[in-house]
């Protein structure tokens, strides 16, 4: 997401809270186009976050830990430039996080097939529901069926352990 | 009432519990934007300066008088059926919800609005947020007296904040403003400085004074900064043990229908002034 505009350097060089001597319409309307671009990231944002919850966590704190300006204030254009690319970069971060996240389910998937399909292939093989996309801390694993004489005789099975009783 | 499913402006001309309570409109000194969608006789509109005015079109601080009826402080102990509501409201918060709240409607317009005035939601929390961590934190909300109270219930029914002044240490109608260098925050003698260019809500000034961090120190005569907006207010001015009169407020922002800040006020008002909550009688 890109936004051209002319404006004089000036104005990002401003200290936090300070005005630029001349304030045209050109470049209020830039702000306020900043502004919307601000507002659909955040709403992407959130919507990425609360999807992909727990495994997507919510971004870490931008500038520096504290308020752009260091509370409330009007931001100028440069401040609302650097707000719109750090939100793009979380909103860039938390859709590649989600892609990956999505690979890795998809992944977990095929192979929790293989292992239900061909159990003796992936002996003593552990696969947490986690990567499924699934809750709790239950974990697939293939054990041999009636312990030492199951490995002995071949007789593999894929288990699903329960996990905690808390998760 | 839910803040999810809705969205947008709503606003002028609404109908529902509070438009249902309307009455005029009173805008501070006339000023623009003052009456739209304000039903309830009493809610008022704040001033803004015209720097605000210009750069957030959609702020409004909405104000209303809520006079202190109970023998006690407000700040005492909450009566039964307030309490009951306070602790009643943390079931509507469980966990999947609590995550959720990020992106319901009026919630997520006041985390827009944090970034768009250089606040970051991940560490200055938006109100509601904060108040369903802590919900998430100790297990449920706890009852800290009758103003802080009807306070959180109007914040958990509705999702708009609401803050309280005493209205005996204000000096005319509150408004938003920028704060100067070196402003105080409230009247004390040793109260903390600002640094410029703070988004600040203030007392007394009315519009078109050309407030702003370089406008020189006479724009702002006799005006004081009562606390910052979303954050911290000014010791002297909160309501103590002697308040008779309240002066509540709601910051309203672009995609907080009217209605909510409406409902939020009434009913931290009625509870205040009546010991209950509006929507307990239906329960």
């Amino acid at each position: 997401m890109q936004l051209t505009i002319d404006r004089v350097d000036f104005v990002s060089s401003l200290g936090p809270g300070r005005r630029a001597p001349v304030r045209g319409a050109d470049e209020r309307a830039a702000r306020q186009a900043l502004r919307a671009q601000v507002a659909r990231l955040e709403h992407e944002l959130c919507a990425i976050v609360v999807e992909g919850f727990p495994h997507i966590r919510p971004p870490a704190p931008t500038y520096g830990g504290d308020s752009l300006a260091g509370g409330p204030c009007l931001l100028s254009l440069g401040q609302l430039e650097r707000t719109r690319d750090e939100l793009a970069g979380m909103v860039q971060a938390a859709r590649r996080a989600a892609t990956e996240r999505a690979e890795l389910e998809t992944r977990s998937r095929e192979l929790l097939r293989r292992m239900q399909r061909e159990p003796s292939r992936y002996k003593f093989v552990r696969l947490p529901v986690r990567d499924l996309g699934e809750h709790g801390c239950g974990v697939w694993e293939v054990r041999p069926r009636l312990g030492l004489l199951g490995m002995l005789a071949g007789w593999w099975q894929v288990k699903l352990s329960s996990g905690c009783p808390l998760g | 009432m839910e803040a999810a499913g809705v969205s947008g402006e709503a606003g002028v001309g609404e109908t529902g519990s509070a438009g249902e309570r309307a009455g005029g409109v009173s805008g501070a000194g006339g000023l623009s934007g003052a009456a739209e969608g304000v039903g309830e006789q009493a809610l008022r509109v704040g001033w803004r300066a015209p720097e605000v005015e210009q750069e957030l079109p959609q702020l409004r601080l909405i104000l209303a008088r809520a006079r202190v009826t109970r023998a006690g402080a407000v700040n005492g102990r909450s009566p039964p059926g307030v309490r009951q509501r306070v602790h009643e409201c943390a079931n509507r918060y469980r966990g999947a919800r609590a995550i959720g709240v990020r992106r319901e409607p009026v919630p997520s317009a006041y985390r827009v609005f944090y970034r768009q005035i250089g606040l970051d939601p991940e560490v200055v929390r938006t109100p509601i947020e904060a108040v369903v961590l802590e919900r998430m934190m100790h297990g449920g909300f706890r009852s800290e007296g009758l103003l802080a109270d009807a306070l959180l219930i109007a914040l958990i029914d509705t999702g708009v904040p609401v803050w309280a002044l005493d209205a005996a240490a204000l000096d005319g109608e509150l408004g938003v403003r920028l704060s100067r260098a070196g402003e105080p925050l409230g009247r004390a003698p040793d109260a903390p400085m600002l640094p410029a260019g703070r988004l600040v809500v203030a007392d007394r000034l009315g519009p078109g004074a050309g407030l702003g961090p370089g406008d020189g120190p006479d724009g702002a005569e006799g005006s004081v900064v009562l606390g910052s907006l979303f954050g911290e207010l000014a010791p002297d001015c909160r309501p103590g043990a002697h308040t008779q009169e309240l002066e509540l407020f709601a910051v309203q922002v672009a995609g907080v229908p009217t209605l909510y800040v409406e409902e939020a006020l009434w009913s931290s008002r009625a509870i205040l002034e009546q010991g209950y909550s509006p929507s307990e009688k239906h329960w």
